[in-house]
């Protein structure tokens, strides 16, 4: 069973990891073979260089923006649930401010962003503000299913039993908007990035706190291509890495229990 | 108990001829005993319009095990519905005479539900859906671990204490839906085709446990079948269902005393019984206006 899944697990990671170096391969050959000159388009060689060259200050702004990320997704979490909790408590509410939520969903981070850079002296702050507000809408808007969407069967096994309606939300409805909830939580893991990255395209500012964003831009000015490439890629991995750690904190939650995290049983 | 002990196996009356509110009648079996729940002209209609129930009479008395069956789509899970507090009819009275209920007419925490599907909890392990109820009632788990155990053993389920619903089969996830209903001691228990997804031999086993269960704790019982064999077996009483809509079509009283064993199985009373009540079923579906799905 163990080695039964080790393999399967190999066997999943293997294609793409082939696929992956193949492509840097033919990427490496043909930079080479046709010399393409590195401020036009650069070979992975190169990049890689360019990131071993200035490890501390890639790796400052890597942090810079990843810390606005995460602090992004904290909020947009803490404050989705609890939207989605008001929501769910009564059908007004919703009714009143859901179509406020779909519009902070519709418009465009770029086009706000400006906005709340002016209006918010500490640029970390409105950083923080445009990567949350583009990262909440999945999380209020699954939330919400999840926490209307009980089983009809259940609700009527907690109301035979007198469940008080602590009970009925603690043991019945949350466990029941989890699944959702995690799906959500995935989607605004990765829209947390974003926001923090186009909110530090837009606010444009260096210094101290300067994000992967900034590094990107003041790469592009000094045709420092190679750079350019290893700021997207490291924004690349970091995006792929908060998803993972995302579906592993829903592995851990979902565990044994829901058909999304079981491996199907086929012979 | 002594009441039902007639002689002559069963007495069978029709709608027809008993349109009279059945608690008014000291009939046979209720001789001694005031109604536990009564049910008065109750109708059901949902909001699409349909007619689930119309001028349901009932009358349970305690220690009474009661037996609906009829064709499918009848209204009888909704007729249990209505009984538990978990639907209100459209019409009709509705009362526990006996027990001190609630003001809104809910009885206390003492019924039992075994719902037509298992309603297990994906999330929590057999245990603690088991645990369940308990939990709502404010039990600490520790202190009734013994009792999850052995409502477990008793269906059955020892292997499974620490399984997930999903990691069981039908019939297993209904046992564990059955342990969790008895675990409350219910003085009523409502069941729900509780047996239909189990195999002959289980059936049989746990169709014996209830009886004694049923004899033991002075239960009275509502039980919902499709099985001719199964109600003649369990009842002292089978309300015979029509459809569309819902309505009783006829009351058979089984008057055989309890204990009933394997004996009983065999016995020509017994078959006898399966007759009238299959013939009662017959007519009850042909009373149905067009063919049941
Ligand atoms: N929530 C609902 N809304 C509308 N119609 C319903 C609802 N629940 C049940 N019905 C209808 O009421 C009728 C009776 O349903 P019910 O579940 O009580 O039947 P049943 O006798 O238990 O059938 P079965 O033996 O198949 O379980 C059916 O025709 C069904 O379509
Ligand atoms: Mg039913």
């Amino acid at each position: 069973m163990v080695r039964r899944s080790k393999y399967v697990a190999l066997a999943e990671v293997l294609p793409p990891f082939i696929v992956g170096v193949a492509m840097l391969a033919v990427w490496e050959a043909a930079c080479r073979v046709f010399a393409v000159p590195s401020y036009l388009f650069p070979a992975p060689s190169a990049i890689a260089h360019s990131i071993v060259v200035d490890v501390p200050g890639l790796m400052r702004a890597l942090w810079s923006t990843l810390r606005v990320a995460l602090i992004a997704l904290g909020l947009a979490t803490a404050i989705g649930s609890l939207v989605a909790f008001l929501f769910v408590q009564n059908k007004l509410i919703e009714r009143c401010f859901f179509p406020y939520a779909v519009i902070l969903q519709v418009t465009p981070i770029v086009a706000i962003a400006p906005l709340i850079i002016i209006l918010v002296k500490n640029t970390q702050i409105a950083l923080i503000i445009c990567a949350t507000i583009i990262a909440i809408f999945p999380i209020i808007s699954n939330t919400t299913i999840g926490l209307r969407s009980i089983d009809a069967g259940h609700q009527d096994l907690f109301a035979i039993n007198h469940a008080t309606r602590w009970h009925n939300l603690v043991l019945l409805r949350i466990p029941s908007a989890l699944p959702f909830f995690f799906a959500g939580l995935r989607i605004a893991s990765g829209l947390s990035l974003i926001g923090a990255v186009v909110a530090e395209f837009v606010a444009g500012t260096g210094g101290q706190s300067a994000g992967l964003a900034y590094e990107i831009l003041q790469a592009g000015f000094q045709l420092d291509i190679p750079r350019m490439f290893a700021g997207l890629f490291l924004i690349t991995v970091t995006g792929i890495a908060l998803f993972l750690v995302m579906v592993g904190f829903s592995k851990l939650a979902l565990g044994r229990w829901h058909d999304s995290e079981m491996e199907r049983e086929n012979g | 108990m002594t009441a039902r002990q007639l002689a002559n196996g069963s007495t069978e009356r029709t709608r027809e001829n008993d349109q009279r509110k059945r608690w008014n009648v000291p009939s046979a079996e209720q001789a001694t005993d005031r109604a536990l729940l009564q049910l008065a002209g109750i109708s059901k209609r949902f909001s699409n319009g349909l007619v689930a129930l119309e001028g349901v009479d009932l009358s349970v008395g305690p220690g009474e095990f009661v037996t609906l069956l009829g064709p499918s789509g009848c209204g009888k899970s909704t007729l249990l519905r209505v009984i538990a507090g978990l639907a209100s009819p459209s019409n009709g009275r509705f009362d526990w005479p006996q027990s001190n209920h609630d003001g809104d007419g809910k009885p206390g925490r003492s019924l039992g539900f075994v719902f037509q599907e298992p309603t297990l909890l994906p999330w929590r392990t057999v245990a603690d859906n088991v645990y369940l109820p308990l939990q709502l009632a404010g039990k600490r788990k520790g202190d009734v671990q013994d009792r999850i155990v052995e409502a477990l053993a008793q269906v059955g389920l020892s292997r499974f204490v620490d399984a997930y619903p999903r990691e069981l089969s039908g019939g297993m996830k209904m046992r564990v839906s059955i342990a969790r209903a008895l675990l409350t001691n219910p003085h009523v228990l409502l069941m729900d085709e509780p047996f239909a997804a189990l195999d002959e031999i289980t059936r049989t086993k746990l169709n014996n446990d209830l009886l004694e269960l049923f004899a033991r704790k002075h239960l009275t019982v509502i039980f919902v079948t499709h099985s001719v064999y199964e109600s003649v077996f369990l009842s002292s009483r089978i309300v015979v269902m029509s459809a569309r809509p819902g309505r009783v079509s006829a009351e058979i009283a089984i008057d055989v005393p309890y204990p009933r064993a394997e004996e009983y199985r065999m016995s020509p009373t017994y078959n006898d019984c399966c007759r009238r009540v299959s013939d009662a079923l017959r007519r009850a579906m042909a009373e149905t206006p067009f063919v049941s799905d």
